[in-house]
């Protein structure tokens, strides 16, 4: 057991941080980043993040990355420090955390130097068309169908829950192309232009009052068969990769971390009867509860480092994060709220609400992640039966028969 | 960044599993939990000769020089066998307070003993962290009276350790004025004693180390968790076999997912609390002011989560679970004495708060 990262490490982080000191100021404003894809602000700041291998790391550079070698400490210690400073880490979204490692891994010579460089340098934004209405846990149910006719695909059918719809130059989708073949086998995956004639994008507001997600709408949509990722078909299984690195972005243990912090300030802030809500029993009762969640969460992460450090399999401890963090971020924002009473209550439009309704937003919120990128049942169902080896609903192993073995989520 | 076992420490749980699984299967353990002294004295003989009993006495006096990691690492096997062993009171709290605060003379006494297995210690500190029904200890005139409830591994120990405000005494079993009485509890597995004083006369006495007697205390909470942890990790292994045994509408009700779900509820509370235990423990290995708060929110996780699962794990093996014949409700009870120990989840996460100014 050793805690520190290493002299090497260290020094990194040092550079880091004299970096971070000297030209945060120059960063974009973070809540802006995706809206403001493209422009020179943005642009300046990736191109400087990339030079000194702060973005786009391990992009080789051909395609305009960094060129540096997978190295899970120093993508933590990036990670932690952009974190702690508040200053933009860069492009972020959907393009280049899930549709680069796609292309770089399987698309062709021509579709990797026509999108990733774009791409990486924040001048092509992504939204990401895998769930629809009647595809969501059993996302391989998704019928959009891309109809082939000479050189062409012509997609019919709706996309929901795509953010950044709006601000996208282009879509990476899950396209039913094979209508006559098994459900998981008639799957493409498809790189779609926004601007292409039949696509109408709605704004799909949810219960925090915002619109956090788009549906899509696509009528005869007109696509080159170039555009597919690996062959038709494949899909599937292309989506796959990535489909499981963004579950390991949900439920970072950073986020609870600053969401216990927060929850701790409120509780400390907040007065009961001339006292503070921290001074009540029950309340700080529940605040130590969570504590020690965020902490074995924070831990859990360090081992799961550990081992992806050592190349092992962590097992079920890998298969846990998800399910644990999203549902711990939920609770401690329900602490929060319990701490202000009636106050707890108040949202947008209130002077009184405290940090500007923050709280509520983030209770909805975090509810909503419970249910997105794999729902909480979804996650139980992978633990159970690729982390305990319990066997599948005999329904489901016989829909499971027709497809290809060993490619389903 | 290294935050994981090392090839030794997960050498020393295959041993100590292998060891339990084939010298203290629980066919043994319900025939030691039946005896009179409720521990198997040849097979906590033949764990010392590997190490166990003397784990953390220094080399110096014939131990194993271990870290509390190790300890941890021990604690969970033992957890995971119910082994019937008095390793928690004998070989942590008593062995660290002779470590910590003894002189010389009394350690050269004692650890070598208590390494070799031929010895065992019990320690009365439960009154340092919550004083019940009256308990208590007072000194007058170089005698101690009082009661001591809760004293770890106190069946037929030689000698306790008796904790008086912030000093700490040792007297001898068969010291005039001393008793020990037994405390059946829900667990049968480690042993409690009630220890009654009248003016009975020290061996020797330590006085002003309340620091020291903190220290063990995380010690000890560190260790209980590790316990209970090897305990859920074997309720949720007999809950996946039986799971997979059990037929019910012609097929295993291990394809249920009401009853899969509940498996993996359980893993997903084991895990980060397994990472929560190993960090707490090199916390007291290595850094020294996170330790206090580490070990007593682990203490107070472990205790929570092991509720949990024991109650999860019954509720799928169904009635079988609530049957003695069942192994299970060894786990249920064993973690129901644990989390009561040296603190509850409540006392433990007041005690968390007041250590972070919080409270």
């Amino acid at each position: 057991m050793d805690l520190a990262y290493g002299p090497e490490y260290e020094t990194f982080r040092a550079e880091l941080r004299a970096f971070l000191e000297t030209h945060g100021s120059e960063a974009p404003g973070r809540r802006g980043e995706i809206a403001s894809v493209g422009s020179a602000e943005v642009t300046a700041w990736q191109a400087k993040l990339i030079d000194r291998g702060y973005a786009a790391r391990t992009i080789p550079k051909e395609y305009g990355g960094a060129g540096h070698e997978a190295d899970p400490l120093i993508a933590t210690i990036l990670s932690e420090e952009f974190g702690r400073t508040h200053v933009s880490k860069g492009v972020g979204g959907q393009g280049i955390d899930m549709l680069v490692p796609t292309l770089l891994e399987h698309g062709t010579e021509a579709q990797k130097k026509r999108y990733v460089p774009a791409t990486v340098r924040g001048e092509m934004v992504w939204c990401q068309g895998y769930s629809e209405p009647g595809a969501g846990s059993d996302l391989a149910a998704l019928q959009t169908s891309g109809r082939v006719e000479g050189d062409h695909l012509f997609i019919n059918g709706q996309k929901i829950w795509t953010s950044t719809a709006q601000f996208s130059q282009m879509m990476f989708a899950l396209i039913r192309t094979e209508p006559d073949a098994p459900k998981h086998e008639g799957i493409s995956y498809v790189l779609v232009p926004m601007d292409t004639p039949g696509i109408d994008v709605r704004p799909l507001k949810t219960m925090t009052g915002h619109a956090e997600f788009n549906e899509v709408f696509f009528d005869e949509v007109k696509v080159p068969l170039a555009n597919i990722v690996g062959r038709r078909g494949e899909g599937w299984k292309i989506a796959n990769t990535t489909l499981r690195h963004e579950r390991n972005m949900l439920g970072s243990s950073a986020t609870s971390e600053s969401l216990y912090e927060g929850a701790l300030q409120v509780l400390r802030e907040e007065r009961i009867d001339g006292g503070r809500a921290v001074d009540s029993p029950v309340l700080r009762d529940r605040l130590m509860k969570l504590q020690a969640e965020t902490i074995a969460n924070k831990a859990h992460a360090m081992r799961l480092l550990t081992s992806r450090l050592r190349g092992e399999n962590a097992g079920v401890a890998g298969l846990v994060s998800k399910l644990n963090g999203c549902q711990l971020n939920h609770d401690l924002a329900g602490l929060a709220i319990d701490a202000m009473g009636e106050g707890g209550a108040l949202y947008r439009g209130s002077e009184r609400a405290r940090d500007g309704g923050r709280w509520q937003f983030q209770y909805m919120f975090q509810l909503g992640l419970i249910i997105g990128g794999g729902t909480a049942q979804i996650q139980k169902n992978i633990i159970s039966e690729r982390g305990l080896g319990m066997p599948r609903e005999p329904k489901a192993v016989k829909a499971a028969a027709e497809a290809t073995p060993g490619s389903d989520t | 960044m290294d935050f994981g076992l090392s090839e030794e420490q997960a050498l020393l749980d295959e041993t100590v599993r292998r060891f339990l699984d084939e010298r203290l299967p629980m066919s043994r353990v319900r025939e030691v939990v039946e005896s009179e002294s409720g521990v198997d004295d040849e097979g906590w003989r033949a764990l010392a000769e590997l190490g166990v009993a003397g784990a953390l006495v220094p080399e110096a006096f014939g131990g194993a020089g271990l870290s509390l990691l190790d300890a941890a690492v021990i604690a969970t096997a033992l957890g995971h066998g119910a082994a019937p062993l008095p390793f928690v009171g004998s070989s942590v709290l008593a062995t660290l307070l002779l470590r910590d605060v003894a002189d010389g003379d009394v350690q050269a006494q004692w650890l070598p003993a208590l390494a070799g297995g031929g010895a065992r210690i019990a320690v009365g500190i439960a009154e340092r962290v919550e004083a019940r029904q009256g308990a208590g200890l007072t000194e007058a005139e170089g005698g101690l009276s009082g009661t001591a409830l809760f004293v770890l591994d106190g069946q037929d120990a030689d000698a306790f350790w008796l904790v008086c405000g912030d000093d700490a005494h040792l007297v001898r079993a068969g010291a005039a004025g001393l008793t020990a009485k037994p405390l059946p509890t829900i667990d049968r597995t480690r042993r409690c004693v009630e220890v009654g004083l009248e003016d009975a006369v020290p061996e020797a006495s330590y006085r002003g180390v309340g620091a020291s007697l903190d220290r063990v205390l995380d010690a000890g909470r560190i260790v209980l968790a590790a316990d209970i942890l090897g305990g859920c990790d074997r309720a949720l292994a007999l809950s996946v076999a039986y799971a997979t045994d059990r037929k019910q509408f012609g097929r295993p009700i291990s394809t249920f997912q009401a009853v899969k779900h509940m498996c993996a509820e359980m893993a997903a509370a084991i895990e980060p609390s397994r990472s929560l235990v190993w960090y707490a423990a090199h916390a007291w290995d290595a850094l020294p002011d996170e330790a206090p708060l580490l070990a007593t929110l682990c203490k107070a996780h472990l205790s929570d989560v092991g509720h949990d699962v024991m109650r999860t794990a019954t509720q799928v093996h169904g009635g079988i679970g609530f049957t003695d014949e069942c192994d299970l409700q060894f786990w249920f009870k064993r973690e129901g004495l644990s989390r009561q120990l040296l603190g509850g989840p409540e006392a433990l996460r007041a005690h968390a708060a007041r250590l972070q100014g919080i409270a």
